[in-house]
């Protein structure tokens, strides 16, 4: 230890231990002082305990407003469908009336009565999958672009233009769709299918509308892209920047960074950002309604018409022709309720356990 | 016209952190008291718990007595009817953003719902003029936003405010420590003015403002209070040898 | 010829990574173009086919029978500008204090968690359950349609959006300003409403009006309650009509002339939510909280 450190003496000539206001100055001051007004105003006011109270009951009842609005939907829902559901059962969503004349199954006659959700589940399952084929690998396109590659003035306005994309309501899709995407798909893309792909079966001739399945699905996979690709905008961003220096460190071209660096750390997230296009597209109702056909068929072919859970609901709603119709329409609704919620909580969960909390962009 | 502070048994942790260990001391009214000690030795701990905003943490706990004025501050009143009567300033200045200086200095009081005009338009004058910001700033009262002002003006304007509320007791955390060194001489020569009217609790890291401005000083050291005494005596001739060790800068 | 081998191969393995490298920079390059074509060519169409029948009678008119020219959307705009006040008497505040609960009172509380959760997760349920909802808590004891259950349906969605927007712009307030209110012995409420909550006001606007642009175009919960109307309706207690139901009905028509009002009404309403989400983003860009460091 270094024993010729000086000593250091804080106190210098001027230092005045005793402060320069005098004793009598300071009784004086002192005495001249009753609590003035604003002190006896203050001393007034209470403790506030009521009204705090009261503030945080009021704030917390709104809060819980949002299960409440759950229990009210779960409960409207269940209840009006009860009709249907003691009618048909579990079967409602499998099984179909047969004619007994021709053989062939009849799913959805509310003259007679025969309701079958098989056709709308059909409908909603197959243009979800058939949407998320076409929109997740351009999505990752996308996000992989604009993170990783986008040169930096560029990215503000790509991005606001995905922004923008995912908030164009439904109805301007659909009307979109049906004037410039249908007419589009049946004279260039349709034949072309048809024409290669048509030995398997999947793709037949005999609609000529250019409504169905494909243009229902090339719609959807729009409308859901925005979301599958911000969301994985939002993980990759949540990825740190050290994994993708490790990689780079090891010699690794670009894209071997970002699919091992980036991707592999995300891909949790980029699964949860899937998920939830896919709870998108399995409750989009308009735009679906507009381009699908409404038939409530089966085909395998997939440019024929359909119908969707939404898409049913939308079209014969508010003319339900009696009760047990409604009330089939309104189970069709608690089922797509359900199934929403849990595909939602599930991306959600996996979304969350990647970027950790930040609250989740919602469109 | 400030009041006497009686600290006894003084304990107070953070979760399972205990930050502060037997603090017990009399702060002395209508003169200024500084804390010192090296960083995170839990002075500024210890001067919130004199005005409760310790427990706004929802892992705080408090033991222990602190007599002000005669009542006991844990026991015998709520927290907002103590802070009313003990002003605080930060060490970095936080005035409100969306209000303008006028209305800064005044929400002690509007906020708790004091409407009188006439008499507050004087509170404010008065109150600007207590912390030297008067003449810099009275043709803006009402123009200029709080946050639009320097950074030493913005802390004098925290001063104003607090003590608009007329507190009998004014507890400071570092209050010049972000500031430049002329802010800094400004608000010593202000707090060596106001310890007439008020008792005035200041931490500093700075050892030179402690004995510039104040007539007792604790040295606190890992969550106790090593020494308690005249600042003369502290700084000339400490009866503990931690207390010589920090003041002669062997260590913080 | 050993080390010239593994060298000819390194290179051609390298030569290998890097066209894949390029591979891979076009294929993002490519997608990017593709997602952003549907997005022109939506735009460019509204433009092109919705500004040749936009006219001032567009604006005052009521749609005319079929057949018959001229006519126009005032009453769906008029509409659906009763259907956002009534959805936002309900959804505005119960979502800005649901907010000011999570930010303020619950922060870090399971319940909290639980609530924001289940927001986060009922903005994703289709929009048709909330009008089934709406419809058999309004419509079917009342009888008939009405403005008033379309209004309720709208409002239950604002809540979740408008809730989580708060809160996010609540967090964002600087901790010292809360302390500083405190330290001055204000009352907590008093505190949380004239500090906090006027502290994050631009930021609280603007995601009630984000959530103003996505209700203002959803059409399928309205199908069965607000019903829609060629008319001007009078009361709540009607059936009424709403931009985007308009918009809809005349798509799926078989006529041209409903064609054209459709997209122009379409139009009108991409212009509105554009210029909602743009001054969304302007005012966020700006700072929320203006001077507030």
């Amino acid at each position: 230890m270094d024993t010729t450190v000086p000593e250091i003496h804080i106190a210098h000539p001027q230092f005045q231990p005793e402060p320069s206001v005098t004793a009598e100055q300071r009784q004086a001051a002192s005495a001249a002082q009753e609590p003035s007004e604003v002190r006896r105003f203050l001393l007034s006011r209470g403790n506030s305990a009521l009204a705090d109270r009261s503030f945080q009951i009021l704030m917390t009842l709104c809060a819980l407003s949002i299960f409440g609005i759950v229990a009210l939907i779960a409960i409207e829902l269940i209840g009006n469908s009860r009709l249907a559901w003691h009618s048909f059962g579990l079967q409602f969503f499998f099984k179909a009336y047969i004619d007994p004349y021709t053989g062939l199954p009849t799913y959805w006659d509310p003259v007679n009565g025969h309701f079958s959700a098989l056709p709308f589940v059909y409908g909603t399952l197959l243009s979800s999958l058939m949407a998320l084929m076409l929109a997740v690998p351009l999505a990752l396109g996308v996000a992989v672009f604009l993170t990783e590659m986008c040169p930096n003035f560029l990215r503000g306005p790509l991005a606001f233009l995905t922004e923008l994309l995912a908030a164009i309501p439904s109805i301007i899709y659909g009307l979109w769709a049906i004037f410039v995407l249908v007419p589009l798909l049946r004279e260039h893309v349709n034949p072309w299918l048809i024409k290669i792909f048509g030995w398997s079966g999947l793709f037949s001739d005999d609609n000529p509308t250019g409504l169905g399945f494909v243009s229902a699905s090339v719609i959807l996979a729009i409308m859901i892209l925005p979301i599958i690709s911000s969301l994985t905008r939002e993980v990759m961003i949540a990825v740190p920047h050290s994994q993708r220096e490790a990689v780079l460190a090891l010699g690794a071209t670009r894209w071997e960074m970002i699919r091992m660096g980036v991707l592999r750390n995300a891909r949790i997230g980029i699964v949860g950002a899937i998920i939830l296009g896919l709870g998108r597209a399995l409750g989009e109702t308009m735009a679906v309604t507009m381009v699908i056909g409404n038939s409530p068929e089966i085909h395998r072919s997939l440019l024929a018409n359909g119908s969707s859970m939404a898409a049913v609901i939308a079209n014969e709603f508010a003319e339900a022709t009696n009760d047990l119709h409604r009330s089939a329409l309104i189970e069709i609704g608690l089922a797509l309720f359900i199934v929403t919620i849990i595909v939602n909580a599930l991306a959600r969960l996996l979304v969350w356990a990647v970027t950790r909390g930040a609250p989740a962009r919602v469109n | 016209m400030g009041v006497g502070i009686e600290v006894a048994n003084l304990n107070a942790w953070y979760g399972s952190n205990h930050t502060l260990q037997d603090i017990s001391l009399n702060i002395p009214a209508n003169h200024a008291t500084a804390l010192i000690g090296p960083s995170g030795c839990g002075k500024s701990t210890f001067v919130r718990c004199l005005n409760r905003m310790h427990e706004t943490n929802p892992i705080a706990r408090v033991t222990g007595t602190v007599r002000m004025g005669g009542i006991d501050i844990y026991e015998d009143v709520k927290p907002v009817e103590i802070r009313r009567r003990v002003g605080m300033v930060f060490q970095r200045p936080n005035p409100f953003p969306t209000m303008s200086i006028y209305d800064n200095v005044a929400a002690g009081l509007k906020l708790n719902g004091y409407t009188n005009r006439k008499s507050l338009d004087e509170i404010v004058e008065k109150s600007l003029k207590n912390s030297a910001l008067w003449d810099e700033v009275k043709d803006d009262l009402k123009k200029k936003s709080g946050a639009s002002l320097s950074g030493g003006q913005q802390q004098r304007l925290c001063i104003a405010r607090a003590l608009a509320v007329d507190p009998e007791v004014l507890l400071m955390d570092e209050p010049a420590s972000a500031l430049d060194p002329v802010s800094t001489s400004k608000i010593e020569d202000l707090i060596f003015q106001l310890k007439t009217q008020y008792t005035i609790v200041i931490v500093t890291h700075n050892m030179q403002q402690a004995a510039r401005v104040a007539e007792m000083t604790g040295f606190f050291l890992n969550g106790r209070m090593v020494e308690f005494d005249s600042t003369q005596k502290i700084f000339t001739n400490p009866s503990d040898k931690r207390t010589e060790d920090y003041i002669t800068g062997r260590f913080g | 010829m050993e080390a010239a081998s593994t060298g000819t191969k390194f290179q051609l393995r390298a030569r290998i990574r890097g066209l894949i490298d390029s591979g891979a920079t076009i294929l993002a390059v490519l997608s990017t173009l593709l997602v952003i074509l549907p997005l022109v060519a939506i735009f460019i169409y509204l433009l092109l086919k919705g500004a040749s029948s936009l006219n001032l009678d567009f604006f005052i008119r009521t749609p005319k029978p079929v057949g018959e020219a001229g006519g126009g959307m005032a009453n769906a705009i008029v509409g659906s500008a009763t259907l956002l006040a009534v959805a936002s008497i309900l959804g505005v505040p119960m979502g800005i204090f649901g907010g000011v609960y999570l930010a303020e009172f619950g922060r870090g509380t399971k319940l909290a968690n639980a609530i924001r959760f289940t927001a986060d997760v009922l903005n994703g349920v289709p929009s048709i359950v909330m009008g089934i909802a709406a419809y058999s808590l309004i419509v079917l004891p009342q009888g008939h349609f009405s403005a008033f259950a379309g209004g309720v349906a709208l409002g239950i969605m604002m809540i979740p959006t408008i809730c989580r927007t708060t809160e996010e712009m609540l967090l964002m307030v600087p901790h010292v300003v809360r302390e500083a209110a405190l330290g001055l012995g204000v009352p907590n409420w008093r505190s949380v409403l004239s500090i906090t909550v006027k502290t994050a006001s631009p930021g609280i606007i603007t995601g009630c009006m984000l959530a103003f642009a996505r209700v203002a175009g959803e059409t399928a919960p309205l199908l069965f309650t607000a019903l829609g109307n060629n008319f001007w309706s009078t009361t709540l207690n009607e059936p009424i009509a709403a931009l985007p139901l308009q918009i809809y009905v005349y798509a799926i028509s078989p006529y041209d002339d409903w064609h054209r009002l459709a997209w122009a009404g379409a139009l009108v309403l991409i212009v509105l939510i554009v210029l909602a989400v743009s001054l969304v983003r302007y005012v966020t860009s700006r700072g929320v909280l203006k001077g507030a460091s």
